[in-house]
């Protein structure tokens, strides 16, 4: 056992717990949030044991930079540091709610992880920021400019929306 | 030599807590984290993928790793524009309870 599978699932088990501390901790959206920052920092370092080191340095940017701080932005101007709502979803819905998690992830299981091949040995330079950025510059061209429109509309409709006085 | 399957394991288990914690959740922004767990399982299934099968047609192909950047800019939009419902819905309802927003509930 190298060093790298040790790494994987020291970083696996630790987003897996900070993944279900963020969904079952019921008391406290802002801890919600941080438990969700650990996961995404778990998460960039198994993209680096991968080789997917651009993908590791955009995880860490995007999400644990600006989407986790968007979060706990929003949760700090609405002042919502309890969860506290009225008594209202009953037992059967958690349970029936459980199973279909379960069932999920039982089906995702058997079709995903039966079945694969062996590991291909990698190209040079693989994963790095030049091959990346030839991919993006050359066959994904168009991806990027559709990404650049979709970003130029999320900007616009989410000032609409969270605009006091509409029209 | 990381696992593969099992990273492809790891990826289902962070998709169904996921599911879980949209269909049992009821604060509204937890239920957009949980959205974004799932976008994340995703993403690792992709990168794992694609370091499986790191050539295609005999020269490298990095695809997996772009659709991941791209998802990651799907999720930034989706986050600005669903935290800015929330926002609108709080201002109007004064919760971001999902059941209190059931008026188009059947």
């Amino acid at each position: 056992m190298t060093a790298s599978v040790v790494f994987f699932y020291a970083f696996a088990a630790l987003a897996v717990v900070s993944a279900l501390g963020m969904v079952l901790n019921l008391r406290n959206t802002v801890a919600s949030a941080m438990s969700l920052v650990v996961t995404m920092v778990a998460l960039a370092g198994i993209y680096v044991l991968l080789e997917a080191h651009i993908v590791a340095v955009f995880q860490i940017m995007v999400y644990a930079g600006a989407i986790i701080v968007l979060f706990l932005f929003v949760v700090m101007l609405l002042n919502l540091r309890t969860d506290a709502f009225s008594p209202g979803r009953q037992k059967l819905v958690k349970l029936a709610a459980t199973l279909i998690a379960f069932v999920v992830l039982a089906e995702l299981l058997r079709v995903l992880t039966t079945g694969l091949p062996e590991a291909q040995p990698l190209p040079e330079g693989y994963g790095g920021y030049a091959q990346v950025g030839v991919a993006l510059y050359t066959d994904y061209v168009l991806l990027v400019e559709v990404s650049g429109l979709l970003l130029l509309a999320a900007i616009v409709g989410a000032l609409i929306l969270a605009k006091r006085d509409i029209g | 030599m990381v696992p593969l399957e099992h990273v492809i394991g790891l990826s289902a288990i962070l998709f169904a807590i996921g599911i879980l914690g949209v269909v049992v959740r009821r604060n509204l922004i937890v239920i957009l984290m949980s959205i974004e767990l799932m976008l994340n399982a995703t993403n690792l299934a992709f990168v794992g993928f694609n370091r499986m099968w790191p050539v295609f047609g005999g020269e490298p192909s990095l695809d997996g790793q772009v659709f991941v950047l791209m998802v990651i800019t799907v999720a930034a939009a989706e986050v600005a524009v669903g935290l800015g419902i929330v926002i609108a819905l709080f201002r109007n309802r004064d919760s971001v309870d999902v059941e209190e927003a059931s008026l188009l509930k059947w």
